[in-house]
């Protein structure tokens, strides 16, 4: 169980942690359709960070999920305390664009964000968002990453 | 005299007088309708003792270039262009009084290129209101490639939505505000923050929500947008509030949807009661803007609910993916409001495919390709609750947004724990149909199952559970004896 605020960014995130059977069967769900596997992962979570980082290119060809779950577990291992999240894609002519995506890994720690006010004239509020993590640099972002660590 | 089959000859046909429909050209048995046309399935329920093709012509006629008596001045036109074609009646099985279904086919050259107020004045104009007829029902129009290009559709549509907010494969869920007329500015935000924070991503201004004494447009916007980013702060997701700019002046809906941008708003809404007219400058100026544009069809029922007379929705459906707009209510099938599951299902559709067939039971008259023009985000709003998750999910599909108002606000624990029901509710059904199961049969299992871990769920259900809206509906496509019933 992780601490701190608990995103709820993908599909997924008001049930219980997807153990690796549950992941098994939405990609093969994907992998079903035709659509492709894809696994990124990120240490800021703001919700209008569109571009995570792939973990290598999406898969087209897999047929069978087993092969999108090794890969989801590599990511873990490469990337445990950060996000990491599936997207199933659909590439199909009036779609091409994702069709299902949820989160299959956290930090242990979740610091979550600021909000930020810049107040204007007649009360009007300019709202900035920022994920606390993204004050410090990449590699340092969650406690067990580097230098943090004590905190 | 001639029997207008088109033989009539052209003294006959300009005799100064009142002379019938179909012998001045309007019905045309023989016509085959060109693929630029726009053809029209109009549900005719004759005066008595008025011939049903006269009855179509005269239809043909007044929703074109007739008017009651003979003008010479049509021969200063290639009139057989602009004239409307009635060129086929079918009788409509059972019927009383007896009906038919008139198909009638337009030139493209009758109507302004992008102009839904064009088409609507010519299609459901002065004819409506025409003596000859009982009643009169324009049940679907073939929009054609050619015009349709005319056309932008909705400023973002189904995919773009998605990729704005972030959030795929699952029904998107809202509520309304609800007491809807009463509360405070800043106790109306109060509702707006605890739902989206529990786990909705949508929070919805009512239709009549525009800017009461008690409620101000102004006010309401800054505390709702403060909720909004509150709850985003909590959750880090995008959320989002329908702000409704409806007003009397387009000056007015400007100034408010500029407000509702400067605070960082995803999106706004518009009634359909601002008109056509209204509705596209506001899709254009959404388009613009980046902001996501909701419909809410207020007054709609009017003149759709009734089967003999009026516009099938459908059809108004059709006009607002050209109009463009990103959001319109659609109906629930299982809840409180009418709407019969094999139309609904049409409606939607309408709203969300690229190509609709030919089919009967959903209504459809004609094959309509929409080119790739986006789909519109269809709403299911009124008496939905998350003890129906699996039924919604069955009937409606996914690229929905589902609307649980008091199915959220009204929940025993609160507001949060009624939207945190919902979303549980949607997740783990979207979970069990993507693993194969069969949540029709299983879905109150599932649902009973995740409830164990989830009190806000177990809430719901124990609250709701048996709550459904069982009622004939009044409109159905006619290949259905009955309506169909809901599970």
């Amino acid at each position: 169980m992780t601490t701190g605020v608990h995103i709820t960014q993908g599909t997924f995130s008001y049930l219980p942690e997807l153990d690796d059977d549950e992941i098994r069967a939405q990609i093969q769900y994907g992998i079903d359709n035709g659509w492709a596997v894809a696994i990124e992962y990120t240490d800021d979570p703001h919700p209008r960070n569109i571009y995570w980082d792939m973990w290598g290119m999406p898969m087209f060809d897999i047929e069978d999920a087993a092969a999108g779950l090794h890969e989801v577990n590599r990511c873990r291992e490469a990337f445990s305390n950060h996000y990491i999240k599936v997207s199933l894609y659909n590439r199909k002519l009036t779609k091409q664009s994702i069709a299902l995506q949820f989160l299959v890994n956290r930090p242990q720690h979740e610091p979550g964000f600021r909000l930020e006010r810049q107040e204007g004239s007649n009360r009007a509020v300019q709202y900035t968002l920022t994920s606390y993590a993204a004050d410090r640099p990449h590699g340092e972002r969650y406690s067990s990453d580097g230098p943090d660590a004590s905190r | 005299m001639a029997q207008g089959n088109g033989s009539e000859t052209k003294r006959d046909r300009f005799l100064a007088g009142v002379i019938p429909y179909k012998e001045m050209g309007y019905w045309r048995p023989d016509y085959e309708p060109e693929d630029t046309d726009i053809i029209a399935a109009f549900r005719i329920t004759p005066q008595s003792g008025v011939d049903p093709e006269e009855a179509a012509a005269a239809v043909a006629g007044e929703s074109s270039t007739a008017t009651w008596t003979v003008v010479w001045t049509d021969q200063l036109t290639a009139y057989e262009n602009y004239q409307a074609k009635a060129y086929k009646v079918t009788p409509v099985p059972g019927a009383d009084p007896p009906q038919w279904i008139a198909y009638i086919a337009y030139k493209l050259d009758l109507f302004e290129e992008g102009s839904i107020p064009n088409l609507t004045s010519s299609i459901i104009g002065n004819v409506f209101g025409f003596k000859a007829l009982r009643a009169l029902r324009l049940e679907d129009l073939r929009i054609p490639q050619a015009y349709l290009k005319t056309f932008q559709g909705p400023p973002h549509g189904i995919i773009q939505e998605r990729e704005m907010i972030n959030k795929f494969g699952r029904p998107l869920l809202g509520a309304t505000t609800k007491p809807k007329l009463g509360l405070s500015p800043r106790n109306y935000g109060r509702v707006v923050y605890e739902a989206l924070r529990g786990g909705l991503d949508f929070v919805k201004d009512d239709e009549n929500t525009n800017s009461q004494p008690f409620n101000r447009w102004r006010e309401r916007f800054l505390y709702c947008m403060e909720a909004v980013h509150r709850a985003m702060e909590q959750t880090g997701e995008v959320k989002g509030h329908y702000l409704n700019v409806t007003a009397s002046t387009m000056e007015e809906m400007y100034e408010r949807a500029e407000f509702a941008k400067e605070l960082g708003s995803v999106i706004i809404m518009i009634d359909l009661t601002i008109g056509f007219t209204a509705m596209q400058s506001m899709s254009k100026w959404a388009r613009a803007n980046s902001m996501l544009l909701h419909l809410h069809r207020a007054g709609h029922s009017t003149y759709t609910r009734q089967k003999n007379h009026g516009v099938n929705f459908r059809v108004l459906a059709k006009w607002c993916r050209m109009i463009g707009v990103d959001h319109i209510h659609a109906g629930t099938v299982v809840g409180k409001l009418e709407g019969d599951p094999n139309a609904v299902s049409g409606y939607y559709k309408t709203c969300t495919d690229d190509f609709n067939k030919q089919d009967a039971a959903l209504g459809f008259y004609f094959d309509q390709d929409w080119i790739h023009m986006p789909g519109v985000m269809p709403v299911a709003s009124g008496g939905i609750h998350a003890g129906q998750m699996h039924q919604l999910l069955h009937y409606l599909g996914e690229d929905v947004v589902l609307q649980f108002g008091g199915g959220t606000i009204g929940h025993p624990m609160g507001v949060s724990a009624g939207a945190t029901a919902n979303r549980v509710a949607t997740e783990v059904m979207i979970k069990a149909r993507n693993e194969g199961r069969d949540i029709m049969r299983e879905g109150p299992d599932i649902l009973r199952t995740a409830a164990k871990k989830s009190p806000e769920l177990d809430s719901a259900i124990e609250t709701w559970g048996d709550i459904s809206f069982e009622f004939e509906s009044t409109d159905t496509p006619d290949v259905i004896e009955t309506p169909t019933p809901v599970a």
